[in-house]
C-alpha cells in the first residue's frame, strides 16, 4: 500500500489533485478517507495507465471512461478466459484437450 | 542490443518539429500501449522503445546531444515497470469489474457463470447441429456408421451394394473381394456435412456376413461338404461341385470313402489385398439314397462276410 505523494513522485507530471478526482469519479479505487487514501499495486499502475491515456494518448475526461469501461469488460473477458483455461487443463482428460487443440488449430485456416 | 535510431522509431526525419515528435509518439503510443493489447506479447518491447524515442527527442537537452553524436540512442531505458496488464490480468483484476464505473452495463459477478462458459456448456449437451460451435468456426461434419449385410459370395468375389440411408438417400458400397465379417469400410466424406466450410465426416460401414447354406469360409480357403453315391465312391468318376466362382468338374478316385478331401486350387476366395487366391476343399460324404434292389439282393446273397468291422474301435468286438 502507498500513499498518494510516493504513488506522484513514480509517475512524472502526476498530481495528487488529479488523482483525487479519479477516484472521486470512480475510475480509481483506493483505501481509508480522501486525503488518507492508500494504493495497491494495481491501483498505481491504473493510475499509471489512466495518466498515459490522458497525456499520451490524448484521451480527454469525456471519452476516458468508455475507454475505461472496455479495457475493463476486455480484462474481464480474459479472466475468464484463464479460468476456462485452467478447467480445461484441471478437469479434461488428454484426448479431450487435443481435440479441443484440433478445433482450435482447425478454425484458424 | 544496440537501441534503433530514435526518429526511426518514431517514423520521423532529424529535423522533425516538437509538435511533430508528440504526434507521432501519441499515435504509435495509442497503438501500441501494451495495458490495450493484453494478448500482443511484442506490445511491452514496442512500447518501451516509442516511449525511450519520446524520452530523448521530447527533452530538448538530450536531442541536441544525441544529434550531436555525444549520447546514442540507448541509455535511456526507463526503469522496469509493472503495466496495469500484469495486474489485471490477474486474481485481482477483479478490483475493477466492468461496469463499475460511470454506471456502463448492468451488474456483472464473473464468479458466476459468464456467456464463454455458458456457451461452452451449451455447447457440451451434445444436442448436436446447429450451435454447437462459434457462428463462424469451421468444423468438421461427424462420422455416421451403418451396417451392410452381404450375401456370402459377394464378400467372397467383391461385389458394389447399395445401401440405403435413413434420409432416404443411398450410397453405392464398393465391397472388396475377401472381406471378412466385422470388419469396417470407410467411405471418406459421405458423413454429416461440415460447417463453415469444414470438411464433411466420413461413412464407416460395418459389414455383416450373410452364412452360406453349404460353403464357409476358412482364412482365404473354401470349406464344403459334398455328398456322393456309393457308387461314386466305389467305382469313382467325375462330379459336378460348385465353387464360389461357379461349378467345376472334378474328379472322385476310386474307392473314396467319406472324408476323402479333394482339393481346388484357386477356386477359394479371390485374390485380395496382396493375398493370392485361396482354395476350395471338397470333403466327400458317402450318401446311400433311395437303395438298389439289385445292390439289396447281391448283398443278401454274399456269402464271405464283410472285410472289416467300421465299429470296432468303438464297441471291441472283433
Amino acid at each position: 500500500m502507498i500513499t498518494i505523494d510516493i504513488l506522484c513522485r513514480t509517475v512524472s507530471g502526476l498530481q495528487p489533485d488529479e488523482v483525487e478526482q479519479w477516484v472521486g469519479n470512480a475510475w480509481l479505487h483506493a483505501e481509508g478517507a480522501p486525503g488518507h487514501y492508500r494504493f495497491r499495486a494495481i491501483d498505481a499502475a491504473r493510475v499509471r495507465l489512466i495518466h498515459e491515456l490522458r497525456h499520451d494518448m490524448g484521451i480527454d475526461d469525456e471519452a476516458l471512461p468508455v475507454v475505461l469501461s472496455l479495457v475493463d469488460q476486455l480484462y474481464a473477458a480474459r479472466r475468464q478466459m484463464h479460468r476456462l483455461r485452467r478447467a480445461v487443463e484441471e478437469a479434461a482428460p488428454d484426448e479431450v484437450r487435443q481435440a479441443i487443440l484440433g478445433v482450435l488449430a482447425g478454425s484458424l485456416k | 542490443m544496440a537501441a534503433r535510431d530514435p526518429y526511426e522509431v518514431l517514423g520521423l526525419k532529424p529535423g522533425a518539429t516538437d509538435k511533430e515528435i508528440r504526434a507521432a509518439y501519441r499515435k504509435l503510443a495509442k497503438k501500441h500501449h501494451p495495458d490495450l493489447n493484453p494478448g500482443n506479447r511484442q506490445a511491452e518491447e514496442h512500447f518501451k522503445e516509442i516511449s525511450a524515442a519520446n524520452e530523448l527527442l521530447s527533452d530538448a537537452d538530450k536531442r541536441a546531444r544525441f544529434d550531436r553524436g555525444e549520447i546514442d540512442a540507448s541509455g535511456q531505458e526507463r526503469p522496469e515497470r509493472a503495466f496495469y496488464r500484469q495486474h489485471a490480468e490477474g486474481q485481482q483484476g477483479r478490483r475493477y469489474p466492468p461496469g463499475a464505473d460511470g454506471g456502463f452495463g448492468a451488474t456483472f459477478d464473473e464468479a458466476e457463470i459468464g456467456d464463454i462458459f455458458a456457451d461452452l456448456f451449451r455447447r457440451g449437451q451434445g444436442g448436436g447441429g446447429a450451435g454447437r460451435a462459434g457462428p463462424n468456426m469451421r468444423m468438421r461434419g461427424r462420422d455416421h456408421s451403418y451396417t451392410l449385410a452381404v450375401e456370402f459370395l459377394d464378400a467372397v468375389n467383391g461385389a458394389t451394394r447399395r445401401l440405403a440411408l435413413p434420409d432416404g438417400k443411398h450410397l453405392d458400397v464398393r465391397v472388396p473381394a475377401g472381406i471378412e465379417d466385422g470388419q469396417v469400410l470407410r467411405l471418406k466424406a459421405q458423413g454429416e456435412p461440415g460447417m463453415n466450410g469444414g470438411p464433411a465426416g466420413d461413412a464407416l460401414i460395418e459389414i455383416r456376413i450373410i452364412p452360406h447354406p453349404f460353403f464357409r469360409r476358412d482364412g482365404s480357403d473354401i470349406r464344403l461338404e459334398v455328398p456322393v453315391t456309393l457308387a461314386e465312391a466305389v467305382l469313382g468318376g467325375k462330379i459336378t461341385v460348385p465353387t464360389p466362382s461357379g461349378n467345376v468338374s472334378v474328379t472322385v478316385p476310386r474307392h473314396s470313402d467319406t472324408g476323402a478331401q479333394l482339393r481346388l486350387r484357386g477356386k477359394g476366395v479371390s485374390a485380395h489385398a496382396g493375398k493370392p487366391a485361396g482354395d476350395a476343399y471338397v470333403t466327400l460324404k458317402v450318401v446311400l439314397g433311395t437303395v438298389d434292389p439289385e445292390l439289396e439282393r447281391f448283398l443278401q446273397d454274399r456269402v464271405a462276410p464283410p472285410a472289416a468291422n467300421p465299429r470296432r474301435m468303438m464297441t471291441g468286438d472283433a
